[in-house]
């Protein structure tokens, strides 16, 4: 039955924004570190969206390609007291930008919300056709 | 009774029976093309697809839309078509979709191709959506139609079932003699 689709095609969409909200989360945590283990300023991650390929359209749900980083050039503060600040005195800043990021959140959010919705609606009816005629 | 005469009966009985099931099952393909559009809002360049669904129906069913049973022969077919194709008309101009595109062919034995995506229940063609507003990553999909096009689906499909329901508990009771 295809309203069995739309359970696999929604829960692909809930995972992907989930997995969104995680590097959200992740940058958020991260916005003002300026050393991460590798001793390399923090850089903002972002997810790439690609709809699932093989799957004919119509039925295609959405998966996270790639985490790519965020590549805008870092902001550098001049504290040479600070105990990481380079030669010349500058310390980099992560280049996370909190505005962008809550408003990720929001999309995010408001998205995930959205796709449970339609499991709930797709499940509901599923069941209302399973006591046909009876 | 003769036989003709039964089967006659039998298909009189059946028709919003089968009519109903085909809407059904074109509904709950409508169904899971806006759930595509829903999980891919956020896609770039993704672009939302839809199908006109009276008129895949009338195509199914060989009925025209409005009518839930057939007519019989000479009573008002006329006006009923003429109005089906006005309703149809006025619905085109309307559309919020766009067909997809036809590939054209310079010599007869060229193969014609698939125009767009096959739909999962019929041979409808999977149409695109026409946005209302551009968007930077291309992605067409207006969370605002498609939410209230979902809902009005989903209702329409709860509808057939009940549709359904009754005409089998009308039939039921007719058959055991209530």
């Amino acid at each position: 039955m295809s309203l069995m689709k739309i359970l696999s095609v929604s829960s692909s969409a809930v995972m992907a924004e989930s997995q969104r909200l995680n590097v959200v989360a992740s940058n958020l945590a991260n916005a003002d570190s300026v050393a991460g283990p590798d001793g390399q300023p923090y850089k903002a991650r972002q997810v790439v969206f690609q709809t699932q390929t093989g799957v004919p359209a119509g039925q295609a749900g959405v998966r996270v390609s790639n985490l790519v980083e965020d590549q805008t050039p870092a902001k550098r503060d001049y504290d040479p007291t600070h105990p990481l600040a380079d030669a010349e005195g500058y310390v980099t800043q992560s280049n996370v930008n909190v505005v962008e990021e809550m408003v990720n959140m929001m999309s995010a959010s408001r998205s995930y919300q959205n796709n449970v919705e339609v499991m709930n609606t797709a499940q509901q009816l599923m069941v209302k056709t399973l006591q046909l005629g009876q | 009774m003769t036989a003709p005469q039964n089967i006659d009966m039998l298909n009189q009985i059946l028709s919003t029976l089968q009519f109903q099931s085909q809407a059904l099952t074109l509904r709950s393909a409508r169904q899971t093309v806006l759930a595509s559009n829903i999980a891919n809002t956020d896609t770039p360049g993704y672009k939302a697809r839809d199908f006109a669904l009276p008129e895949a129906l009338a195509k199914a069913t060989g009925l025209p839309t409005r009518s839930l049973q057939p007519l019989p022969a000479g009573t008002g077919q006329d006006a009923l078509t003429m109005s089906t194709t006005s309703l149809s008309a006025a619905r085109a101009s309307a559309a919020t979709t766009v067909p997809a595109a036809r590939l054209q062919v310079s010599d007869a034995r060229h193969l014609p191709g698939k125009a767009g995506a096959q739909l999962y229940a019929s041979n409808e063609r999977l149409q695109y959506r026409r946005p209302d507003q551009a968007s930077m990553d291309g992605n067409t999909v207006e969370l605002d139609r498609e939410r209230a096009n979902f809902a009005d689906n989903a209702l329409h499909y709860e509808a057939a079932l009940r549709f359904i329901n009754g005409s089998v508990r009308t039939n039921l009771s007719a058959i055991k003699g209530e």
